[in-house]
């Protein structure tokens, strides 16, 4: 029988019950948000159990409005044999961003995690390596993080208002 | 900068006590095509261990975007694969089109999947030719990249741009393509498979590339896909996963077409996959030329369908009606400005780039630039297995697996 996003969601939901919530399902693509401590459980057990056995990205947002739960870390999953997408979200603190990392179960998940520390700062525990990947090592913030304005906020010869999102987001 | 930050090799400690040589490759290296640190340890010509270093081309792309309308993102996505970038083009339009529900209409798919292809072959031809270069062949090199500028003189006829295009518009394409860019297309249909065939006799059974190539630089299908490997390198590793099959877009699905598999995923195995993508993206080339044909002998008024007509928010007037029509110049400007509001929502769509799945994971606040914009970018995710793929090896293997798998700079660094 194939795996589809009904039957994945009930087998999910009879397995870490309450832990799952905000279950959503954008454009096909069913997304599910896991508690910050039990990400490596969920992962492993989608791994072991529902064949999800490839990471396709690993990235993180930032939304400055959700006071305690300021960055998601966003995981999507493959069953390649299925051919069902996943999407997993974790919120956490932008005080204390710390998220298992998932490099025991996909090695491609190290310069993804990586990139997404040096863009984010998010704190992957336990990764082998975290370091700045992209930016210089000297930098000292997290320019993804949506408080850091692109242009130069000394300047005031250009008007940012007129092109893209205007003000300091 | 103070003495501290100052930057300069780490050498391993008691570096000149210990037995194994330590190698600085890169970042502008002529062996290694673009800008690749490596710090190798290497006992003799064997490498014993490699530290790639990366980011030297990063150009902050995904908080650029952020700032951008989405018109405006385009000419960056050129700029990640530059060697095929109308594949990254028509992907990140897609990705819009599946996030404003837009169904492009049968014409403008096949015309996408023709300059997709195109792009796909100029990608694999760069590919292989340097693997040849770099084994010592240069002739097949300078061959076949005169029909590469073919591919870039058709690119020029559509969109008037070569190497970064950004070619096509959301729901299609900006115009419609004139009978030069067809007569290019024919023209490349009828002469490629010649040279295409001259370019395999030449090294396909060559002893002396066989026995460069088999061999150097494997990695199994586990690790590949542990590695979250796509592209013809998964290919070659023998997973057959190739996102025009397993989700098609833009309607892939009318094609017939095979997906080459290799068994050990060395550089030879990589090779003769990419070889045979050539002439499968060939073949679709072939038949979308025939659909074409077919819906305007049908329906001749399919001639003039470049884009799909419920787009035409998101699609800039025709110049002809900007010049002399009010309401057209008021809405080219209200475009051209970005003031252009899209819909909530969160979307992810892959396409099959020339080196891999190319993602893009949008998140739109309903604003009129992204909210956050990931690109997964295929080189980026599959080089971190290049010090695992190339440890044990011989060092001028260590350069053919680098070209072999295709890293291209622009990717990698974002």
């Amino acid at each position: 029988m194939a795996l589809t996003n009904e039957i994945l969601k009930q087998k999910l939901s009879d397995k870490f019950g309450e832990q799952l919530t905000e279950w959503d399902e954008q454009y096909g693509l069913l997304t599910v948000r896991m508690p910050a401590d039990a990400n490596l459980k969920v992962i492993q057990h989608l791994y072991d159990a529902e064949g999800f056995q490839f990471l396709t990205d690993l990235t993180a947002v930032h939304y400055p409005e959700r006071t305690g739960e300021e960055l998601c870390v966003v995981y999507h999953l493959h069953n390649l044999v299925e051919n069902i997408r996943l999407r997993l979200k974790v919120y956490v603190p932008v005080e204390k961003p710390d998220v298992y990392t998932a490099t025991k179960v996909f090695s491609g998940a190290n310069w993804m995690e990586r990139e997404t520390y040096d863009n984010l700062g998010i704190n992957f525990v336990g990764h082998p390596n975290l370091t700045r990947i992209l930016n210089v090592d000297e930098m000292d913030y997290f320019p993804l993080r949506k408080e850091y304005q692109m242009e130069d906020p000394t300047r005031t010869d250009k008007d940012d208002e007129m092109f893209g999102r205007g003000g300091s987001i | 900068m103070s003495e501290q930050t100052q930057h300069h090799i780490q050498l391993a400690e008691e570096s000149l006590a210990k037995q194994s040589t330590t190698l600085n490759l890169g970042p502008t290296h002529p062996a290694t095509h673009g800008v690749f640190q490596n710090i190798m340890e290497i006992d003799g010509e064997r490498v014993l261990s490699t530290e790639p270093t990366i980011g030297y081309i990063h150009r902050a792309f995904e908080k650029i975007a952020e700032r951008r309308p989405y018109y405006q993102v385009t000419p960056l996505t050129d700029r990640l694969n530059y060697c095929s970038a109308p594949i990254n083009n028509m992907g990140w339009h897609m990705t819009i089109e599946k996030l404003l529900g837009i169904k492009t209409p049968k014409r403008v798919d096949y015309m996408r999947v023709i300059i997709m292809e195109l792009a796909r072959i100029a990608d694999h031809l760069i590919c292989n030719s340097v693997v040849a270069v770099d084994t010592g062949a240069l002739t097949g090199f300078t061959y076949v990249f005169q029909w590469r500028e073919l591919i870039y003189e058709i690119y020029e006829e559509v969109c008037g741009s070569r190497l970064t295009t950004n070619i096509g518009r959301v729901g299609g394409f900006e115009r419609n393509f004139t009978q030069a860019a067809w007569d290019k297309i024919n023209k490349f249909m009828e002469g490629f498979p010649k040279v295409m065939r001259e370019f395999e006799a030449l090294l396909n059974r060559n002893r002396i590339f066989m026995e460069r190539c088999i061999g150097a630089g494997p990695i199994s299908a586990e690790r590949a896909l542990n590695y979250s490997f796509t592209g013809p390198n998964l290919r070659a590793a023998g997973v057959d996963y190739d996102v025009r099959v397993a989700q098609p877009y833009s309607s892939y699905e009318d094609f017939d077409f095979k997906i080459p598999v290799g068994t050990t995923g060395d550089v030879y195995d990589r090779y003769m996959v990419r070889n045979d993508e050539i002439w499968e993206s060939y073949k679709i080339i072939e038949q979308a030329l025939a659909k074409i044909t077919k819906l305007e002998q049908e329906d001749p008024t399919q001639k003039d369908v470049f884009y799909a007509p419920e787009s035409d928010h998101y699609h800039l007037p025709a110049k002809q009606d900007v010049y002399t029509k009010m309401e057209a110049l008021i809405f080219h400007f209200k475009m051209v400005m970005g003031e252009i509001d899209v819909l909530p929502g969160e979307v992810y769509h892959g396409v099959e780039g020339a080196n891999g799945e190319v993602g893009y994971y949008l998140i739109s606040d309903g604003g009129r630039t992204p909210y956050r914009l990931h690109f997964r970018r295929p080189c980026f995710i599959y080089y971190q297995a290049y010090p695992e793929i190339v440890s044990g090896g011989l060092l001028s293997d260590a350069i053919i697996t680098l070209s072999s798998l295709n890293v291209i700079a622009g990717e990698l660094d974002a």
